[in-house]
């Protein structure tokens, strides 16, 4: 009937796929933002969607070497930051919001948009930009691995690859956020005018907070199309919108929870929509067709995320001391 | 008033603060802080007004007024968390106009809040760190490598376990600053300010919502200051209180300063009898039996001296 070794099997790929250590990154950048610092970046579609074109259109249009990509897909999520940053830092809270969120979708839509076809190929996007990546990797043609996580020399190199920038990423906010930086960034989080009073130059912390969050999610975008092709309808705000659920399921103010909120997004999400696949075929939901199962698992998703949110709201890494002083 | 806080020991107080009269705006022997034409106004209200203003150096001086004189606006016009409309200060021979609240904090004037700002979900520690001025590791690119600022995290330590321990917070220093209570945070935010070795310390109620026994302390650790070569500008409803500790009173009313003085004189200045019960309160106490009563019980803390 229903191949259950399948189902399981194809989630538990999940757990170290290349996308699901983008979202990872990505609910990083977001744990800098929101969970740490307080800014409600509504945008992180945005900034994935400029290190993925970035790497694709330095090297598809202008021929640049890999370390060039990448270097222009960060410097544009760092004008973007900025120009994000320059007006809305020293307003309220929601206006940051406001503003990222049609931002991202203003650089969605320029991408999208028929204009620059030449550049970006509008609504068809871009692929053949992973040669330069490939040839960098060291591994020896063939197939390695065992189980469900077989893969090719590519594959391996692309998930090492991946993996490696994740770790060194938490690695890198761990022990910033144990520094005194740290400090007064979470100390802008909780009153940023007390912090003011104490000689810090908030604008510059939140300006730096929202450049290295934006530049997490830049490299996740660029992680993110090196196992696909660029495709300007991936970086919708419902984008954003699952990697706030990422973020919250894990623990907003915690560098594992974003990695470990991603993996269990991801196995969840694959195992639903196996399963759901699976029992239309075989007739066991007999009410649904094929196309409307295949948006059920974002519901079911949906439930999973918000049982855990109310009977673990502080997420699966937060501290439940905390959660007692919440206003 | 019978519970009246009285510091532990008889304060000693600066005299011979000002030159000439004492009147609104009086010139003093060593002013820290000058204030000129500094005017604030809120739709058609103008909240802060003052012509000329000085704070005295190394001494506890008092702004006191009725609710809504502009006295917490004049706090954040001088400390940089708003913009006047008009006017100009100097702190220290430096002009402060238009400088940013943080500039002015690393000048040495630091404030606190009327509505208290612990950080909740800091620990006490931490909270008390924040104020260390000059981190090396605050800066993003040293704060990847403890090395650079290891030595001056422990020294900030001490320091702040030093300040704790006088203000009796020691025990609960790895504590969220959110589980203390109203007056412990009071406390933990003026604790905070003097982690920045401030020279005008510019507290706002310092002793508002704070229980008899803290008050107590309270007192004593303003005098403290003063002792350590720090001056003090603070806000103040009690009169008792203000009278035990403050060297100078400055008097604000609808925005202006209307009287000046030595707390004991300045009591029984008429306009600061006008500035509480307004300026018609002789017609007042005819006309309204309660409101009389009130302004009796309010004249006779203002004059009351017996100490
Ligand atoms: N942000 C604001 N917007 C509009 N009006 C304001 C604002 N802040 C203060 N005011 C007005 O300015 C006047 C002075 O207020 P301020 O807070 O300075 O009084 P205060 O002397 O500190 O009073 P209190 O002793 O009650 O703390 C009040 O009439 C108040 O309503
Ligand atoms: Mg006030």
């Amino acid at each position: 009937m229903i191949d259950w070794g399948a189902i399981f099997s194809n989630a538990a790929v999940e757990l170290i796929s290349p996308t699901t250590a983008a979202y990872a990154l990505a609910a990083l950048g977001l744990a800098v933002h929101f969970g740490y610092t307080g800014l409600l970046n509504f945008g992180q579609a945005g900034f994935m969607a400029l290190g993925a074109y970035g790497y694709a259109i330095s090297i598809l249009s202008f021929g640049f070497p890999v370390w060039g990509a990448v270097l222009v897909g960060i410097g544009a999520s760092v004008v973007f930051a900025l120009v994000l940053g320059i007006p809305t830092l020293r307003l309220r809270a929601d206006y940051l919001a406001i503003v990222t969120i049609a931002a991202a979708e203003i650089v969605r839509l320029l991408f999208t948009t028929n204009t620059f076809e030449p550049l970006t190929g509008s609504a068809n996007g871009l692929s053949g930009y992973k040669g330069g990546f490939a040839a960098l990797n060291p591994i020896p043609e063939g197939s390695y691995g065992f189980g469900p996580f077989e893969y090719n020399a590519y594959d391996w190199w692309l998930r090492i690859v991946a993996w490696t920038i994740v770790v060194l990423a938490c690695l890198f906010t761990w022990q910033i956020m144990r520094s005194p930086w740290g400090r007064v960034i979470k100390g802008i989080r909780e009153d940023e005018d007390a912090v003011r009073a104490l000689g810090k130059n908030v604008y510059s912390y939140k300006m730096q907070s929202l450049v290295l969050g934006g530049v997490f999610g830049t490299i996740a975008g660029m992680i993110f199309v090196l196992p696909r092709a660029v495709v300007p309808s991936n970086y919708q705000t419902s984008l954003t919108f699952f990697i706030y659920a990422i973020l919250l399921l894990g623990g907003a103010a915690t560098i594992l929870g974003p990695v470990i909120g991603s993996m269990i997004f991801w196995v969840l999400l694959s195992f639903f929509s196996g399963f759901i696949a699976r029992a239309v075929e075989a007739g066991w939901l007999p009410f649904m067709t094929s196309i409307q199962a295949g948006q059920l698992r974002f519901i079911l998703v949906g439930v999973a995320i918000m049982l855990i949110v109310i009977f673990r709201p502080q997420g699966i890494f937060g501290n439940k001391k905390e959660l007692a002083f919440v206003k | 008033m019978s519970s009246n806080p009285v510091p532990s020991s008889k304060p000693v107080k600066s005299i011979d603060l000002h030159i000439g009269e004492a009147a609104p705006g009086c010139k003093k022997r060593d002013p820290i802080l000058v204030a000129d034409g500094v005017s604030r106004t809120f739709g058609g209200l103008k909240a802060v007004d003052v012509d000329h203003v000085e704070i005295p150096r190394g001494a506890i001086t008092a702004l006191i007024g009725p609710n809504g004189a502009g006295k917490t606006t004049l706090f954040n016009l001088l400390t940089g968390f708003d913009k006047p409309d008009t006017g100009s200060w100097t702190f220290e021979g430096r002009s402060l106009s238009g400088m940013p609240a943080f500039k002015v904090a690393r000048m040495g004037q630091v404030r606190t809040f009327q509505l208290t700002k612990a950080l909740g979900l800091l620990t006490v520690m931490d909270n008390m760190l924040l104020g260390a001025k000059g981190q090396s590791g605050e800066n993003l690119f040293r704060a990847m490598l403890p090395f650079f600022w290891r030595k001056q995290e422990e020294d900030n330590k001490a320091r702040a376990i030093d300040i704790l321990t006088r203000f009796k917070l020691d025990t609960k220093k790895d504590d969220y600053a959110a589980s203390l209570s109203g007056g412990q945070r009071k406390l933990l935010e003026m604790a905070r300010a003097l982690m920045s070795e401030p020279t005008l310390v510019m507290l706002d109620e310092p002793m508002a919502g704070v229980n008899p026994a803290l008050t107590q302390s309270l007192l004593d650790h303003i005098l403290n200051l003063k002792t350590q070569g720090m001056s003090v500008l603070f806000v103040e409803h009690d009169m008792h209180m203000v009278r035990h500790i403050a060297d100078w009173v400055i008097v604000m009313a609808e925005g202006k300063v209307v009287a000046e003085g030595d707390p004991h004189e300045v009591m029984r200045n008429p306009a600061v009898i006008d500035a509480y019960l307004g300026q018609h309160h002789d017609e007042d106490l005819g006309a309204d039996p309660s409101a009389e009563k009130e302004h009796v019980v309010a004249i006779k803390e203002l004059l009351d001296d017996e100490l």
